[in-house]
C-alpha cells in the first residue's frame, strides 16, 4: 500500500504533464469538469500516463467506473508500485 | 528534437504529447505544409495528435482532416463534401485486423477462403482507385497484423482456414497490388506489432474501451513510421551516412593500435559485431545512399584501416573520404558542398557523445550509438533512408555521384572551362514527358529545392495529366558524358495560353550544375514552343530559403524582368521572335546514336 500524501505528490505530476501545466493542483474532489482540457480523448492518455508512473494497469470496470480523482487514488495507493 | 527521435521513449511521448508540441512550435521552423487526411476503422484522435509531432519534427507542418469513426470506406469511396474540399494532399488508410469483412471458419472450404480474400483485397484496392481519382495524391495503407488468439492452435498458421494462416495471404495479396500501382505506399504494421510485441499491441482492453485498434501506448510507433513515409515521398530522405572510423566502423583506435589489431572480422564477439555492421553499411549502398568518411585521423591510418583484409568495406565505397583533424562539423558542410548536397542531406555515425552533440548543434543528424551490437538497429529503424519508390537511378546514385568526383578532378586541369564542357562529350536527351519517366519527374519535382523557380511539387497524377493534355508543354532532360548516365536532370512544364507559354515549372537537379544543360533544355523549349504557335514564355521565379541559386535564372537567359511584388516574386518575359541563335554549344541533343 502507497503512502497518501505521496501517491497525491506523483499523481499530481502525472496531471502537470499530460495537461501541460506546471501550477495545476488536484485533490480527491476533482473531476474532469474541474480541468478544461480533461475530456475523453485526454482521458486515454491520463490513464496510460497513471499506469505507466505507478507500473500498475487498471481493469477495465475501473476505467469507466471512475469519477473523480479520489477513485483514481484509491486503486493507484492499493495496487501501484 | 531528440525526444522524437529513434529510440524514443513512447510513454514519454504519449504523456507529454501537449508540452511536445508545444516546444516544437517555438524551437522548429516549418519547411512544408501538407494536408493530410487520416480515414480509420479505429479510433484516430490521438494519432492524429502524435504523427503531427513526428511531422513537425522532419519540418513539414500537417493540417488534418479526420473522419468519422470508423468511415475510412465510406470516405474513400464517396468522399464527403468536407473531405472534398479539404483536398487532400495525402490520405492515411488506418485499418486493422478489427476492419476485415470477412474471416475464415473451420467450416469453410478452402475455394470459399480464397473467395472472401479476394473479395476484401478488391474493396482496398476500390478504395485507392477512388481516393487516386478524387485526389490524385499518394495513399498510406496498414496492412494486417497477425492475430494474438489462435482458434487452431500452431495450424492457425498451416491450415487455409487458419486465422494466421489468413492473414500472412491476405498481407502478401495486399502487398502485390500495392507494388502494381504508383502512389500506394505500405505501412507495414504486421512487422510493426511483431516488433512491439503482439500481445501488447493487440491488448484488446484497448479496443472495448476506447475502440483503439492498438495498445494507445504503442501510438508513437505507429505514427513514427507513418511519418517516415510521409516525409520519403516529400523528399526528406537523407541521402548521405557519414562514419567516423575508430569504435565506429571497427574496434580500436588505428592510429595507435596498427591496421592489423584492429577488431573486426570473424574471430571475437565484437569483431563479427563490427564485420555485420561493415555489411550493412554496405548495403545501404544499394538503396542508393552515399557513404563518406568523417573521421579525425590521419588519412593514410584511416586507409589502412578501410584496407583491412577482414572488413566488409573498402576505400572504394566512399564517394568521399575525410580523415583529417579538422572539427567534423567543417568536414560534413565540406562534405555536403562537394557533392552538391544541402547539409540537411547528412547523418553522422560516430560513437563519441561529444562528437555527436557539437555536429547536433550545428543542425546534422547524429543518432545515439554506444554500443556496436545496437548500431544497425539505430540505423536501420531510424528510417533516414526510408524507401518509397527504388528507381533505377537509386540504385545507381553512387556511381553518378563518384563519377562527379572525377569530372572534378578532370574540370581541374582545363585552363578553360568551355574546353571542359566540350571534354566531357556531353550528349542530352531533351524530350516531351514519356510514361516511362513519370515517377521519376514526380520524385525529382518533390525533392528538387535549389535548382528550382517554382518549388511546385506534382503528384504523379498531375504529371500524368500535363504528359497527355495539348494544353502543356513539357520536356524532360536526360544528360550523359563521357564519365557515365547522370539520368533524368532537368524538367520543364509550361502552360499554353492562347499564344502565351507560363512556366509552371523549371528545376534541375544540382548534380549537373554549371554543365550548359539549362541552355540546352531552352532551346528544346523555343523550339517546341515555336511548334505549338506560341509567341511569348513568361517565368516566375518564387523566391524559397533554398532557391537563391536561381533568383536570376531567366534574366541570365535573356528573359526580360516584367515585375516583382512585396515577396519578391518575379515575372519575366521572352518573346520567341528575339531568339535568334541556340544557346546550347556544349551538349549535343537528341542525337541519333
Amino acid at each position: 500500500m502507497l503512502l497518501l500524501k505521496q501517491t497525491m505528490t506523483r499523481l499530481t505530476d502525472v496531471f502537470r504533464d499530460v495537461f501541460d501545466d506546471d501550477s495545476l493542483n488536484i485533490t480527491p474532489n476533482t473531476t474532469a469538469d474541474d480541468i478544461e482540457d480533461w475530456d475523453s480523448i485526454e482521458h486515454i492518455t491520463l490513464i496510460g500516463a497513471v499506469e505507466e508512473e505507478f507500473g500498475m494497469k487498471f481493469k477495465m470496470g475501473e476505467v469507466s467506473g471512475m469519477n473523480n480523482v479520489g477513485d483514481m487514488l484509491k486503486i493507484v495507493m492499493e495496487r501501484g508500485k | 528534437m531528440k525526444e522524437l527521435e529513434y529510440p524514443f521513449d513512447s510513454k514519454f511521448i504519449m504523456k507529454k504529447k501537449k508540452s511536445l508540441k508545444r516546444r516544437l512550435e517555438e524551437e522548429c521552423a516549418p519547411v512544408m505544409k501538407k494536408r493530410i487526411a487520416v480515414l480509420g476503422g479505429s479510433t484516430t484522435a490521438d494519432i492524429v495528435t502524435v504523427l503531427g509531432l513526428f511531422l513537425r519534427n522532419y519540418g513539414i507542418e500537417a493540417e488534418f482532416y479526420e473522419c468519422e469513426y470508423n468511415q475510412y470506406r465510406q470516405e474513400a469511396l464517396f468522399p464527403s463534401q468536407e473531405l472534398l474540399d479539404f483536398k487532400p494532399e495525402l490520405v492515411y488508410l488506418h485499418t486493422s485486423l478489427r476492419n476485415l469483412t470477412f474471416r475464415p471458419a473451420p467450416s469453410m472450404s478452402a475455394q470459399e477462403i480464397s473467395e472472401g480474400l479476394e473479395t476484401e483485397i478488391a474493396g482496398y484496392v476500390q478504395m485507392w482507385d477512388s481516393l487516386k481519382a478524387n485526389f490524385g495524391c499518394p495513399v498510406i495503407q496498414n496492412n494486417f497484423e497477425l492475430p494474438s488468439i489462435r482458434l487452431l492452435g500452431n495450424s492457425s498458421g498451416s491450415d487455409p482456414r487458419g486465422l494466421v494462416n489468413y492473414v500472412g495471404r491476405l498481407d502478401l495479396r495486399l502487398a502485390e497490388e500495392i507494388n502494381a500501382r504508383s502512389g500506394v505506399y505500405l505501412c507495414d504494421i504486421n512487422y510493426l506489432s511483431a516488433v512491439c510485441g503482439l500481445d501488447e499491441w493487440s491488448d484488446p482492453q484497448y479496443w472495448y474501451l476506447y475502440k483503439y485498434s492498438l495498445n494507445t501506448g504503442f501510438i508513437p510507433d505507429l505514427c513514427f513510421e507513418v511519418a517516415k513515409i510521409i516525409k520519403a515521398v516529400c523528399g526528406r530522405n537523407k541521402k548521405v551516412l557519414a562514419l567516423d572510423l575508430d569504435n565506429t566502423l571497427w574496434g580500436g583506435i588505428v592510429g595507435d593500435d596498427g591496421a592489423e589489431n584492429l577488431t573486426i572480422g570473424q574471430e571475437t564477439a565484437e569483431a563479427m559485431a563490427y564485420y555485420q555492421w561493415q555489411e550493412y553499411v554496405k548495403s545501404l549502398k544499394d538503396i542508393g545512399v552515399l557513404l563518406t568518411v568523417c573521421s579525425k585521423n590521419e588519412e593514410e591510418n584511416a586507409l589502412a584501416g578501410l584496407e583491412h583484409p577482414e572488413g566488409a568495406l573498402k576505400p572504394a565505397d566512399f564517394t568521399l573520404i575525410k580523415a583529417n583533424w579538422e572539427p567534423k562539423s567543417e568536414n560534413l558542410i565540406n562534405t555536403a558542398k562537394e557533392l552538391d548536397l544541402l547539409p540537411e542531406a547528412m547523418v553522422l555515425a560516430d560513437d563519441n557523445p561529444a562528437e555527436r552533440e557539437i555536429v547536433r548543434g550545428s543542425g546534422f543528424a547524429a543518432p545515439d550509438m554506444d554500443n556496436v551490437g545496437d548500431y544497425i538497429r539505430v540505423i536501420d529503424r531510424s528510417g533516414y533512408f526510408e524507401t518509397v519508390s527504388l528507381s533505377a537511378d537509386d540504385l545507381k546514385r553512387n556511381e553518378m555521384y563518384a563519377e562527379n568526383v572525377k569530372r572534378k578532378q578532370a574540370q581541374a586541369s582545363f585552363a578553360d572551362y568551355n574546353d571542359y564542357l566540350l571534354s566531357l562529350e556531353m550528349k542530352g536527351e531533351i524530350k516531351p514527358f514519356v510514361p516511362m519517366y513519370v515517377q521519376r519527374l514526380a520524385q525529382l519535382a518533390g525533392k528538387s529545392n535549389q535548382f528550382n523557380l517554382t518549388t511546385r511539387r506534382f503528384t504523379v497524377t498531375e504529371m500524368e495529366e500535363r504528359m497527355n493534355s495539348s494544353g502543356y508543354i513539357t520536356l524532360y532532360g536526360k544528360l550523359e558524358d563521357k564519365f557515365g548516365d547522370n539520368g533524368v536532370v532537368s524538367e520543364v512544364i509550361g502552360r499554353i495560353e492562347g499564344s502565351v507559354l507560363h512556366m509552371e515549372l523549371w528545376l534541375m537537379s544540382c548534380r549537373v550544375l554549371k554543365r550548359g544543360m539549362e541552355y540546352a533544355m531552352l532551346d528544346e523549349l523555343v523550339k517546341n514552343a515555336a511548334n505549338a504557335g506560341i509567341t511569348e514564355i513568361v517565368g516566375y521565379y518564387y523566391p524559397t530559403a533554398k532557391n537563391k541559386m536561381v533568383a536570376q535564372f531567366y534574366g541570365e537567359l535573356g528573359f526580360d524582368k516584367q515585375s516583382e511584388n512585396e515577396n519578391g516574386d518575379t515575372v519575366w518575359k521572352l518573346a520567341l521572335c528575339d531568339y535568334k541563335e541556340n544557346r546550347n554549344k556544349a551538349i549535343k541533343v537528341n542525337s541519333e546514336g
